[in-house]
């Protein structure tokens, strides 16, 4: 069947089980609009070009399926590289097209002409600058196949005018054969078993989870073999949501934001079990003085992640749901007393969680703690299913510290790159994947403004998704660490102005709150999740309030500063 | 440690940008870098100078494997291995020195490649060492100007197998 260029794209993405595609039209891109015209593909029309690949990335995050956005050339493809580089950091398998000026115009500077290959060559898992349309359905193919196997990632692929116009014969390729590409998959038997001996041997063990579990779809298998031998769990922000927070062997997040229990299992543990975690510096601090005492085990997919920060002494390359299959069947047939052995350790574990719980100082005088609103946020969200996006800064430590989870895909936050401007997005990506599903963005009064205008476009598509501001008036972190670090000089971090966000809300054709009194959260958040539009909520909240506890940056666990 | 990375590519637009970024962008360092065809037109050699204690060395290797047109890495400075270098000189030919250069030239087993009424231009190809003792011996002749082609090795071929060098898989 001879199609054109155009036609081949859509007919690849349907063929790849593609049914929303997150895009804004332009020049270069016409053709491939013009065959989008009347498709059976949901076309999701955003604002600004980044929300598409925000969109995108949450549609990928809550479902584990790739992301799709299609943007032009020059200015289009540059502005989604954020969102590209949001993706790369988190390993978010995504697919990015983007238009490119005819090929015999390319390197002419030539009108709204980007190398966008080069530019994003950095942070993406490849890309692809497709000069003859022979290639188009076979590039697209290869480009699925590699955003979705081995460590995810963006892919992205740049569409020359010209090569969608051409015809060539289209048949969508079955398969990918890569010689350059084998990402491993399954975990050595041996290494495996060593690992599990090891674990074995332990006394005092922690399985240190990323968000390697949930791409590799493994949270199932996690749960079963914590429970079964008996040892605590500590996640990433990446991996909020792998194991439930509400049970006795979860600790809580680690890191420069994570409890006390968390942080001090890390530095008391004889074994550390790394799960598909990278060791990034908001999670060892000061590396000389991280896991000095302990024998690390690391599972990654990722060879580069291992011992690139620390030291591994039983590495181990593989999937993880492999690995975690067969941890568990070991586990199965062994005779071990997991409680009896770590009971100690879990006895002093659940002191430290009792002493040190997460917690905040009470309002006084009736100020909303934007704590306390997190948490209303989940408590009236209990029995709706619900996934929580997040903006970054102190309402995302805030949203990780104080909802609760009980699945994966259930947080889905900018982990790596710390996007400001990625949680409401990423709550439209995941509601137009699930558009029966409580979908809440919790956020601060900054990072809310950087993709504000993508409000219209849950209220075009009643995507009903709910955004919680966090309103101090100030950029939280930057604020904190400038009362902290910086002789309390607050440069440029307190906003003189704010929108009027109800009002903004109501422009929109959304629905605007304002909350003032604690005593009017709860009913607010309830009326919220009830109605059947976007809602803006502005919680006006405690401007001094800090995220704790906080070990400052390249710091050690002796340096935690705690409530 | 100074290293030597053969890497094998996918002859493709684009690639040297991958691996040259790559090095630029993890703040790896480059002392030469070469790349043409192999004898399969669809793939060409990377041969790569670089300098870096044991850990960057096993992360230089493990990102180049990560890249998705490298086919293969190999560090051949721990096989058994053949390098050579490309050395072009052009040196003042005046009447005083040419005896000189041509009685280096001879003891380096190089060529001359060009000659004018002022300059001798000498061809040289050997390993690092032979083509450094070359330059030290005849800077004082008087240089002109100079190209070193940077290097290019292959491992030995004697009696060992060939080294097996892939993807890296989990196990110590």
């Amino acid at each position: 069947m001879k199609l054109k260029g155009a036609q081949i794209v859509v007919e690849s993405l349907i063929a790849e089980g593609v049914d929303t595609i997150f895009g804004f039209p332009g020049g270069a891109v016409l053709p491939l609009y013009d065959a989008l015209y009347g498709a059976k593909l949901k076309h999701i029309l955003v604002r600004h070009e980044q929300g598409a690949a925000h969109m995108a990335d949450g549609y990928a995050r809550a479902t584990g399926r790739c992301g799709v956005a299609l943007v032009t050339s020059g200015p289009g493809a540059t502005n989604t590289v954020t969102g590209i580089a949001t993706a790369y950091m988190d390993s978010i398998p995504m697919v990015v097209l983007t238009g490119q000026v005819p090929v015999g115009l390319i390197g002419n500077d030539a009108f709204q002409e980007a190398d966008i290959v080069g530019i994003t060559r950095p942070c993406t898992k490849h890309s692809y600058l497709v000069r003859d349309v022979n290639d188009l359905a076979r590039t697209i193919k290869e480009a699925f196949y590699i955003a979705t196997t081995g460590k995810p990632g963006p892919v992205l692929i740049d569409l020359p005018k010209d090569v969608l116009n051409a015809t060539a014969e289209f048949e969508y390729p079955k398969t990918v054969s890569l010689r350059s590409y084998n990402p491993t998959v399954e975990g050595h038997p041996a290494q495996v078993k060593r690992a599990f001996e090891t674990m074995k041997q332990a006394k005092q063990p922690v399985l240190y989870i990323g968000g390697g579990m949930i791409l590799a779809n493994a949270s199932a298998e996690l749960v079963k073999f914590a429970k079964k031998t008996r040892m605590p769990v500590t996640t990433t922000l990446m991996a909020m949501g792998a194991h439930p927070t509400r049970e006795e062997l979860f600790l809580g997040m680690l890191g420069m934001h994570g409890t006390y229990a968390a942080n001090m299992a890390m530095h008391e543990c004889d074994v550390m079990v790394c799960l598909g975690a990278r060791f990034d510096d908001r999670v060892t601090g000061r590396l000389d003085a991280f896991a000095k005492n302990c024998t690390v085990i690391h599972v990654d997919i990722d060879p580069t992640s291992i011992g690139k920060n620390v030291v591994a002494h039983i590495p181990v390359v593989a999937d993880l749901l492999d690995v975690m299959k067969k941890l568990n069947a070991l586990a199965e047939k062994d005779a071990t007393d997991w409680d009896d052995k770590h009971r100690p350790w879990l006895t002093r574990l659940a002191e430290w969680k009792s002493l040190y719980p997460l917690r905040y100082e009470k309002s006084e005088a009736g100020i909303i703690k934007p704590q306390f609103v997190v948490e209303q946020a989940w408590e009236a969200a209990k029995g709706r299913n619900p996934i929580w996006t997040t903006e970054v800064g102190q309402a995302q430590m805030w949203a990780a510290q104080f909802l609760q989870f009980d699945g994966p895909r259930t947080f889905l936050s900018s982990g790596g790159l710390g996007t400001m401007g990625y949680g409401l997005p990423a709550a439209i990506g995941a509601q137009a994947a699930f558009p029966g599903r409580l979908v809440v963005n919790i956020a601060g009064d900054g990072s809310i403004q950087m993709n504000i205008q993508e409000v219209i476009t849950a209220v075009q598509y009643g995507l009903p998704v709910k955004t919680v501001i966090l309103n101090n008036g100030v950029l939280g972190m930057v604020h904190q660490w400038q009362e902290l670090f910086h002789g309390k000089r607050y440069s440029n971090s307190e906003f003189q102005m704010n929108p009027d966000f109800v009002k903004l809300a109501e422009a929109y054709g959304a629905v605007g709150m304002r909350i003032t009194r604690e005593a009017d959260v709860r009913p607010a958040l309830e009326e919220a999740y009830k109605v059947n539009k976007p809602v803006l909520m502005d919680f006006v909240v405690e401007k001094e309030e800090k995220v704790f506890p906080m070990v400052p940056a390249g710091g050690t666990v002796k340096e935690m500063m705690l409530l | 440690m100074k290293h030597t990375i053969s890497v094998l590519v996918e002859n493709r637009f684009g690639v040297l940008s991958r691996v040259a970024g790559l090095f630029s962008g993890r703040g790896f360092n480059i002392e030469s870098l070469t790349v043409a065809e192999t004898e399969d037109a669809a793939v060409s050699r990377m041969t790569i100078v670089t300098r870096g204690e044991d850990r960057i060395i096993e992360q230089i290797n493990k990102q180049l494997n990560k890249l998705i047109d490298v086919i293969k890495v190999v560090d051949v400075t721990a096989e058994e291995h053949v390098e050579r270098e490309l050395l072009l000189v052009k040196l003042n030919a005046e009447e005083k020195n040419r005896a000189e250069i041509l009685r280096m030239v001879e003891i380096f087993r190089g060529k001359i490649v060009d000659v004018s009424a002022k300059s001798y231009t000498v061809e040289i190809s050997g390993g690092d060492r032979k083509i450094e003792a070359f330059i030290e011996m005849v800077r004082p002749l008087g240089m002109q100007e100079m190209a070193r082609s940077g290097k290019i090795a292959l491992p030995r071929a004697t009696g060992a197998p060939a080294p097996k060098a892939k993807k890296p898989k989990s196990g110590g």
